[in-house]
């Protein structure tokens, strides 16, 4: 079970949304075990019998998912209601619970994947895996960052800020992450054997992780070679691709890849019909937030605009599509790849980028930064209008 | 939660049969009855319990026919039911969760399940519609396959009939439902016919009355939401598009597939073998129960079945046959001679391993032909692979526990499968907690497969899960996208009775907890919950073809934490408090596998 705690506690700080030294961990087989021991285990035990679960995560969020979350639990009046594809996919909502009373806990818990209590942080659990936990404090930093920047911005653009509001801001935007930049060139393709490719993969999936570009629920990678897709699987870490990458060969011979990606349909695409070999999708948080911002009044498709739009939207030149997860009607396969034609980069409305290239994954990854880097310069700018 | 003064989902009648005395009547449930075991394999459960001492050959010995509430409604996947009574082949409680259209039927006709007790003195059948119930001579059908008799019986309604095999006495005989739905495992198409019972047919007209059905329409959008972002079920390569033979390749490049009797766990000619090559070879036509939209069970250009997952690679890998067209064959004749294809290829692979030589295809067929007709060496065949094994001094070749014959996932490959085949209340069973979810489909999130870190719980609550699943009724399959979180919404805007999640997963754990009573009632405690040494070895093979064995102190140590979880005593024994708090009793006295 030490290892099991270790490799959350690294996680969390790598992905530097939480305190570190101030995470607590419980995980209940025959018995409950907690990293460490602390006041608050005996406020948490009650849950496990309350809840179908088995396993328990509390984090202190760190700067500056802090102050924001904090924000906007005071302000939320109720849940806070973000409107990014993480939370209608996944979270609902975020349930904001004033102290760690076991029972208030408990009753958000069982209708929602976490709950805030801004004094004392995040709770979220899983029902296999502390990995459910962990995905889902991940969203609610994720889902929280972008609903706090896209609000900021809409008050801004309707002139209805106040002066601590502005001072938050500062103070918020000075504890963000530096600007990502490509550090190094990437392994060069075009990749002729199955090692090359899943090395090359597992090598480009660890920088977008490492850049912070997929802060949040998984984002995904795949490389077309010999008329196979390989692709990481669904629910895999990028930085952690070894056992992950599920070979799908395009005609369809194989069923192997039922563990795909849930974009795999988008992937299998933009393969097909744009002939790029190498494509990567994050969710890079700036992108996000400038896909939501649009300014249209009386809109008739509003509060659906996430499948539905079809407007003709760009930001920094980059289109922004609508779509899906999956197959249906609705899915990203419909979009992406006819905005990828001629194109290297898409912003999916409220979700993230998909880049492409058609050797290697520099021109992904690289595409991938600017796209985020411009998103943010050009946020500034709307901020400053 | 409380029912309401009126009753929605649920009938709240039940016909009891007495054969012996061409009997019936018509019964209500008690009030709370339906409160605490819902339907389907929880009613029927509670219906059983009284007799499970007996023998299954006793006719007092009940077979019961029960759906749930969510049948015959919009629900989404409720076209389900279960069939249970002592099972022949392992002398558990023995029950199949089957399709089509039987349990709609039945509500239809106003009841949500079938007693029936008693053997009739004549081959009978039984024949339910809105008009009554009615005791047919059946002598007409003796010996029929089931074919046949679906033709003969057409215009009836929904349609389950036994086949020959359970006339013959195969221990592992089903009853076919509607043609192309097995109610497989167990052996109960053998306690049909220990009742001299070929057929029951059923039709009704009367719709089961939904509480809310705005509230229900929202519910279902939920679960359609989930289903269709789900790759295992609507992705390209799921079990929609593919049937469940889509996990075929899944299993192959996991080096999961039970290969020469579990010998080894990867066979070389799975690519060709897959469900891709079924398409090719059959056409890709599909079908499903009544009341899915997921459909996966797929058919030939002819509408006849196509194998599911588990024939594919039982009659494959397990034989070491490398011919698709015997695989079809050998589906075709299970399926009209009524047998399990799960037992019957164990039960040949067995054979295969003590005889030491590898079955042609011809063999295979005629092999499955003479245990059909309990004929040559087919007579004792037909009493499946634990007991021919034993028959030989060679009990170390039955791939069994509780006597069944495992499925199709090399348990080496997946620890929690390996707990869940050696825990299951009916013997070797994937279905019970279908832990292949998270190893090996990632849902809800992957767990390390090699690792018995945490599964004793996970298992012990996919089990709960399942139960409740089995018993609103609801397919399995659906729950790897949505939970019973949606389905707490779907059951409370069908029955009008607010319920949680939670509460569901109570009701789950109490069925789970009163199938260990029975079992434990007729001598099965925590010995019987192991698996065949083979998976322990260390020397099993050095071909490289092997997954590595499972270490047996680890895994007696899972088995140990189980059994706390599950509220077991260290010998498996039920224990009072535990039975208490699920509001159930416990059944006094027990003797060794009774
Ligand atoms: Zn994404």
């Amino acid at each position: 079970m030490d290892n099991l705690f270790q490799h959350y506690e690294q996680k969390l700080a790598e992905s530097g949304i939480a305190e570190t030294g101030a995470t607590l961990m419980g995980v209940l087989d025959a018995d409950l075990e907690w990293n460490r021991m602390d006041p608050l285990c005996k406020k948490l035990t009650p849950l496990f019998d309350c809840l179908t679960i088995n396993s328990l995560l509390l984090i202190v969020p760190a700067e500056p998912y802090r102050s924001i979350i904090r924000f906007l639990a005071e302000t939320s009046h109720g849940p806070i209601q973000p409107q990014d594809c993480e939370t209608r996919t996944f979270l609902h909502d975020i349930p904001v619970c004033r102290d760690l009373n076991p029972a208030a806990i408990s009753s958000c818990l069982q209708i929602r994947k976490g709950v805030v209590t801004p004094d004392y942080g995040i709770v979220t659990h899983g029902s296999v895996s502390i990995e459910q936990a962990f995905v889902s404090c991940s969203s609610i930093c994720f889902a929280s960052f972008v609903k706090f920047f896209s609000d900021y911005l809409s008050l801004a653009a309707s002139g209805g800020l106040t002066g601590p509001h502005r001072r938050l801001f500062e103070k918020v935007w000075g504890l963000i992450d530096p600007m990502p930049e490509m550090d190094s060139t990437l392994l060069e393709g075009p990749f002729q054997t199955e090692f090359e490719v899943r090395t090359a993969m597992m090598e480009a999936g660890s920088a977008t992780v490492k850049k912070r570009l997929v802060d949040s629920y998984f984002g995904n990678i795949s490389y077309c070679c010999d008329e196979v897709l390989y692709i990481s699987q669904t629910g895999s870490s990028l930085d952690d691709l070894e056992h992950c990458i599920d070979p799908c060969p395009l005609d369809e011979s194989s069923c192997a890849s039922m563990t795909a990606s849930s974009e795999l349909p988008a992937h299998f695409e933009v393969i097909k019909q744009t002939g790029a070999r190498a494509i990567l999708h994050g969710h890079p948080k700036f992108a996000v937030i400038l896909s939501m911002d649009c300014r249209i009044a009386d809109c008739p498709i509003k509060g659906e605009c996430y499948r539905k739009c079809d407007r003709d939207r760009s930001v920094c030149g980059v289109p922004i599509v609508p779509g899906e997860v999956g197959s249906g009607p609705y899915g990203l396969c419909n979009t992406i790849p006819k905005a990828l034609t001629g194109k290297s980069g898409v912003i999916v409305y409220g979700h993230g980028v998909f880049t492409s290239g058609d050797t290697d994954f520099n021109d992904p990854f690289r595409r991938l930064l600017e796209i985020e880097n411009g998103c943010r310069r050009e946020y500034l700018k709307r901020v400053e209008e | 939660m409380k029912p309401g003064k009126d009753i929605f989902g649920w009938r709240g009648k039940y016909i009891d049969i007495d054969l012996n005395a061409g009997f019936y009547e018509v019964k209500e449930h008690f009030a709370d009855v339906l409160l605490k075991f819902l339907g389907g394999r929880g009613l029927a459960g509670h219906y059983l319990r009284n007799t499970i001492r007996l023998g299954w050959d006793d006719p007092r010995t009940p077979l019961l026919f029960f759906t749930g509430p969510l049948v015959d409604t919009p629900s989404p996947t409720s076209g389900r039911m279960t069939i249970m009574s002592k099972s022949p082949l392992t002398g558990t409680i023995g029950d199949s969760s089957v399709g089509g259209t039987f349990g709609t039927n039945l509500k239809r006709a106003g009841f949500d399940g079938i007693i029936i007790r008693g053997c009739s003195q004549f081959l009978c059948g039984v024949e339910i519609n809105d008009g009554g119930i009615h005791i047919i001579d059946a002598s007409r059908l003796e010996w029929l396959e089931t074919g046949p008799c679906f033709s003969a019986l057409a215009g009836k309604g929904s349609v389950a009939v036994i086949g020959p095999a359970a006339e013959n006495g195969v221990l592992f005989s089903n009853i076919m439902v509607d043609r192309r739905h097995a109610a497989g495992r167990n052996g109960l198409g053998l306690v049909m016919a220990s009742k001299n019972l070929k057929y029951i047919t059923v039709s009704g007209t009367r719709k089961t009355r939904v509480f809310d059905p705005e509230k229900l329409k929202k519910a279902n959008e939920d679960v359609f939401r989930l289903t269709a972002a789900s790759p295992f079920i609507s992705g390209k390569f799921g079990i929609s598009r593919f049937g469940t033979g889509a996990l075929y390749d899944l299993m192959d490049s996991r080096g999961m597939t039970p290969t020469d009797n579990f010998k080894k766990s990867k066979f070389s000619s799975a690519r060709e073998m897959n469900a891709f090559a079924y398409k090719k070879r059959y056409g890709s036509g599909r079908t499903g129960c009544s009341g899915c939209h997921i459909r996966c069970k797929h058919i030939d250009r002819m509408g006849n079945s196509l194998p599911e997952f588990e024939t594919m690679s039982h009659f494959s890998a397990l034989l070491l046959n490398r011919d698709i067209g015997i695989v079809a064959e050998a589906n075709r004749i299970c399926n009209e001679t009524g047998m399990d294809t799960i037992s019957a290829a164990a039960t040949l692979s067995c054979y295969a391993e003590i005889s030491g030589k590898t079955l042609s295809g011809r063999n295979i067929i005629s092999l499955l032909t003479d245990i059909a007709k309990g004929q040559g060496e087919g007579i004792e065949l037909g009493r499946g692979s634990a007991r021919y094994a034993e028959s030989k001094g060679r009990s170390e070749t039955a791939m069994t526990v509780k006597g069944q014959e495992l499925s199709a996932y090399d348990p080496r490959g997946a620890y929690g499968m390996a707990l869940a085949f050696a825990v299951s209340t009916r013997g070797a069973c994937h279905l019970r907690a279908y832990p292949i979810s998270h190893e090996i489909l990632r849902k809800p999130v992957a767990t390390d497969r090699f690792s018995f870190a945490g599964k004793a719980r996970i298992i012990k609550i996919a089990e709960d899960l399942n139960a409740a699943a089995d018993s609103l009724t609801a397919c399995k399959f659906v729950f790897m996208a949505a939970s019973l979180e949606e389905y707490a919404g779907v059951f409370s805007a069908v029955t009008g009775v607010e319920t949680s999640a939670r509460d569901l997963f109570e009701i789950g754990e109490r069925i789970c907890y009163n199938e260990r009573i029975m079992n434990f009632a007729n001598g099965f405690d925590a010995a019987d919950d192991i698996l065949p040494d083979r998976f322990f070895r260390k020397d099993a093979d050095d071909s490289g073809q092997t997954a590595r064995p499972i270490d047996k102190d680890a895994f007696l140590k899972t088995l140990e934490n189980y059994r706390r979880v599950r509220g077991l005593t260290g010998s498996g024994r039920p224990d009072p408090e535990t039975a208490k708090k699920l509001d159930l009793t416990l059944i006094p006295d027990n003797t060794k596998h009774g």
